[in-house]
């Protein structure tokens, strides 16, 4: 792998910024009075500011070099990421959503759920969440450090170090203003930094059309049809087709309903940012402003990968660096752009914005998980009624202890690999079913605290079932999954977790009604003896059955379309237990409770007295309707 | 909030701009830009809308402020 040489004026460019960087954290420091302050930056923040780090808090490094890598491996089909994946969830947050969580006032997304559901919903949620978010924050950590230790040589421990003193400090002093404050900073760097690179690049080519031209052998060359890299959907009919291995099903369903929805609609760290935003209105609309850029950034990130695998095949593989197994490192995809074509001093800024996007990455972890931290598991569960001030003390700690356990999690990953890779399935896992929990808690007032919990608990277990007979093709039974070897026992396993749960909850309902009513002879009576007495026996011995039978494991034409399935699967899982737990069980929160939690209990928020742009609804169909054009700009 | 976002952003990329187009200037017939931009002066060009970019965030936030703001709630 080539070297980056920086220069004087590089390393200038990089001071300065990092300068800039620490100084708005010095700034922000007397602002920072009380914990909502440092939370929730006193809701305080101005609708651009807050669009614009929602898209950025997202923008770590793993957008920037992941997605200019699946470029390049997958061609424009990537875009699906963006336009069927990322905008329609931003825009159903922004209309549907956002009016929960900001009108609620609830002040991180478990602490909605506790508001909706109950105490164990929320801690389930609250502690995944927690470790998650401390383990990325070190994986960005991790993959920042490499990175630098083989582009500019740079001791690993070094990079590691000055990477957490930086971050740390920042967040710190100022807590969520800050992190908020440096995303807008980084979203600037990197398109500033990053569009230079793509029109020298794309005048390298030769433009669109020749580009177009120069992609087509390396479809062929695997065997695909010509226009496989540049049309984003004739080639989904079958998974066979194209080199994503995913039908037009799996992606729709599986990535752009399930992965997306979940991601963008209930990770508190995109949420928080919107929860920030000074007004209802605002707070609507920073999902719809992050929507806007979002839209264009396929030309961004996506294009240049698009380009390095053209230049890539007409060299004769010599311009990208070989992995260990011998193919193209997608990874190295930007880095190698950038050497390319930046000449030093224009290096120093693009090669700056890289190193933000991986800072800016941490520093969202962080704040997402200092707040969690300190509401929902230190201030719920450790020590209750506390003075505000104490819990602005225990953020700033909780702060310096979650970057202390990413520096840990950074190291465990230089040496155990693997480790990280089953963390991250395990999060998958944990992750897949939660947007159905936020759909019917939202929309379904009959929706229970234990249907949400149990909804949430089986969606996991049906998430790892699935993981477990489910294999890519090619790769070995393990950690990428068929741990279960074969159908008949994935069908025996599931079978029997269902009839013992039925088991468990027909008896627990015939129990409760009884207790509540003796001699009752209810509608909840005669479902519990259906359960315990029929249904449960029933699918026990179909179990049985089931095993006799073994054949082979679901296989899938890649890990991408596995992913998507194993969503699916999870979502449905936890909507329907969820539907069946809370029919059967009583409500735990009266309508007077669920005010501002449901839609059907809220009243709509007030839009008329605004201008037409700053109208949520008028603007996400606007958003939407763009999307849809660029979709058939590229089909 | 009272710390308009666009001052850090507008000083900041005025700063960049003005880097990178100086040493534009200076670097003119240097054979990095052979060797890398396609034999463009980027250093030169993007150093240019950089400073546009970092005057214009500065302009808006000037006009911000000279503005009364709304009223304290």
């Amino acid at each position: 792998m080539q070297q980056i040489h920086l220069g004087g004026i590089d390393y200038t460019i990089l001071v300065i910024y990092f300068g800039f960087v620490l100084g708005i954290g010095w700034v922000l420091k007397r602002y920072m009075k009380g914990s909502a302050d440092f939370f929730l930056s006193g809701r305080s923040i101005p609708a651009w500011v807050t669009g614009l780090a929602f898209l950025s808090a997202n923008l770590g490094a793993q957008e920037v070099i992941g997605m200019a890598a699946s470029g390049a491996k997958y061609g424009i089909m990537t875009s699906h990421f963006y336009w069927v994946g990322a905008i329609p969830a931003m825009v159903f947050l922004a209309i549907f959503m956002m009016p929960f969580y900001y009108g609620s006032k609830a002040r991180s997304v478990p602490e909605y759920l506790k508001l909706r559901f109950d105490e164990k919903t929320r801690g389930f949620n609250a502690i995944s969440f927690a470790i998650m978010t401390v383990f990325s924050s070190g994986i960005s950590m991790y993959a920042l450090a490499r990175l630098l230790e083989i582009l500019l040589n740079w001791n690993f421990h070094f990079s590691i170090a000055i990477s957490a003193i930086i971050v740390l400090i920042y967040i710190f002093l100022g807590g969520l203003t800050s992190a908020i404050y440096n995303e807008v900073l980084q979203f600037f760097m990197i398109v500033l930094g990053f569009t230079p690179l793509v029109i020298l690049a794309l005048k390298d080519v030769g433009g669109w059309h020749a580009l177009k031209e120069k992609l087509i052998p390396v479809a062929t060359s695997q065997g695909f049809a010509p226009g496989t890299w540049t049309d984003s959907w004739i080639h989904m009919n079958g998974a066979l087709d194209n080199p994503m291995g995913v039908g037009w099903f799996g992606m729709i369903m599986g990535l752009g309903f399930v992965l997306s929805f979940g991601y963008w609609c209930t990770d508190f760290l995109v949420v928080q940012r919107a929860m920030a935003a000074d007004s209802m209105s605002a707070a609507r609309r920073t999902p719809l402003i992050a929507a806007i850029p979002k839209m264009l950034f396929p030309a961004l990130v996506i294009l240049p990968g698009m380009i390095a695998v053209a230049i890539n095949f007409s060299s004769g593989n010599h311009f990208l660096p070989l992995a260990k197994d011998g193919t193209p490192d997608y990874n190295m995809t930007i880095p190698v752009m950038l050497i390319k074509y930046f000449p030093t001093g224009l290096l120093g800024l693009g090669f700056t914005a890289l190193m933000a996007s991986f800072m800016s990455g941490m520093a969202g972890n962080v704040t997402a998980f200092n707040t969690v931290w300190t509401y929902d598991i230190y201030q719920s569960y450790i020590a209750p009624g506390k003075s505000d001030t104490h819990y602005l003390w225990m953020g700033r700690w909780a702060t310096v202890v979650g970057i202390l356990i990413s520096v840990g999690c950074a190291y465990a990953a230089s040496a155990f690999n693997n480790i990280m890779d089953m963390l991250q399935l395990v999060f998958g896992f944990v992750n897949a079913p939660l947007f159905a929990t936020f759909l019917l808690g939202m929309f379904w007032k009959r929706t229970t605290g234990h249907g949400a919990f149990f909804g949430l608990i089986s969606g996991t277990i049906g998430a790892a079932l699935f993981h477990g007979m489910a294999l890519p093709q090619g790769a070995t039974p393990g950690i990428k999954g068929g741990w279960i070897i074969s159908i008949g026992e994935f069908a025996a396993i599931a079978l029997f977790v269902w009839a013992v749960f039925l088991c468990i909850f027909g008896t627990s309902l015939i129990y409760v009604s009884r207790s509540e009513n003796p001699g009752a002879n209810g509608f909840r009576i005669k479902l519990g003896k259906l359960f315990v007495q029929i249904l449960s026996p029933a699918l026990a011995f179909c179990s049985i059955i089931a095993l006799c039978h073994p054949n082979r494991g679901l296989l899938f034409h890649s890990e991408m379309g596995q992913n998507f399935w194993m969503a699916i699967v999870a979502w449905s899982t936890c909507f329907i237990v969820t539907i069946l737990v809370s029919l059967a069980t009583k409500r735990n929160k009266s309508d007077e409770e669920l005010k501002g939690l449901v839609y059907s209990l809220t009243a709509k928020p007030k839009t008329e007295n605004e201008p037409w742009y700053k109208q949520p609804v008028t603007l996400g169909i606007l958003v939407l309707l763009a999307t849809i054009v660029l979709n058939i700009i590229f089909w | 909030m009272n710390f308009d976002l666009r001052y850090p952003i507008g000083i900041m990329f005025t700063v960049f701009g003005a880097i990178l187009a100086v040493f534009g200037l200076t670097s003119g017939s240097s054979d990095i830009y052979q060797a890398h931009s396609l034999g463009i002066n980027i250093n030169l060009i993007w150093g240019i809308v950089l400073l546009v970019f970092g005057l214009f965030m500065l302009a808006l936030a000037v006009r911000a402020s000279k503005k009364p703001g709304p009223p304290k709630k």
